[in-house]
């Protein structure tokens, strides 16, 4: 499976999708960017003229790139749609990600059994900065096609 | 390993897993993980993982799909430590 196919396999609309490219994916982990561009929809109220990528979108951004991506080219040999349910997260929050930061995404599968896939997933700024780094679980969830 | 001694290492491992105290201090074979418990399939994986590694056992696809409720967990963790002791 190609990063092309898992990116357009990812289920999120245009306001929601955080991530731009996927750089590698194999069975032990996914690497992708993301950049924060200054008119995204959460920069107006987050916070009141001081605009910060709330803690939660970085979250779904490691989220995203780290456990989705990977979950779909986990199940790549399976011919269903895929969709992942976060079950559970601890994720430690760094340093301020700021409008116009481009961010790069790496995981490390910990265990995928039972359609469960655990990952340690942290993520860096471009100066190579430690921004938030943590562990995020969730569940793969197969959709019939059609 | 007895029945009585796997129900108790099973109360040990599921307790962080489940808020209902009330069907925790009632643990029995009756008991069922989703419905007693309100354990979520999530948690369940990770019930399974904690079995593995306290019995030293590896739980397949087939059996993780029966591993709803106490009494069918023992009987496969029983049979499974069985089946190591024969070898």
């Amino acid at each position: 499976m190609t990063k092309h196919e898992i990116l357009a396999k990812l289920p999120y609309g245009k306001s929601f999708l955080f991530v731009d490219e996927l750089l590698h994916v194999d069975e032990n982990g996914a690497k992708g960017t993301f950049t924060y561009i200054e008119n995204l929809f959460f920069y107006e109220g987050h916070f009141k003229n001081h605009p910060v990528t709330p803690a939660v979108i970085l979250a779904e951004t490691m989220a995203q790139i780290g456990l989705v991506c990977l979950g779909i080219y986990l199940v790549k040999d399976i011919d269903q749609d895929v969709s992942v349910a976060m079950t559970s997260n601890a994720i430690d929050f760094l340093k301020p990600v700021y409008p116009d930061e481009k961010v790069t995404v790496t995981s490390e599968k910990i265990y995928f059994r039972f359609n469960k896939l655990s990952c340690k997933v942290k993520m860096v700024n471009m100066a190579g900065e430690l921004v938030c780094k943590g562990n995020i679980s969730g569940m793969l969830i197969s959709k019939e096609n059609g | 390993m007895n029945k009585e001694q796997i129900i108790d290492a099973l109360k040990t491992i599921v307790q962080p897993y489940s808020e209902e105290t009330s069907a925790l201090a009632h643990i029995d074979e009756n008991t069922d993980f989703i419905n007693d418990l309100k354990i979520n399939s999530a948690n369940l994986v990770d019930i399974i993982l904690d079995i593995e590694e306290k019995f030293n056992i590896e739980i397949d696809n087939d059996s993780m799909a029966k591993m709803l409720n106490v009494k069918a967990t023992t009987d496969i963790i029983a049979a499974k430590l069985e089946a190591r002791a024969g070898q």
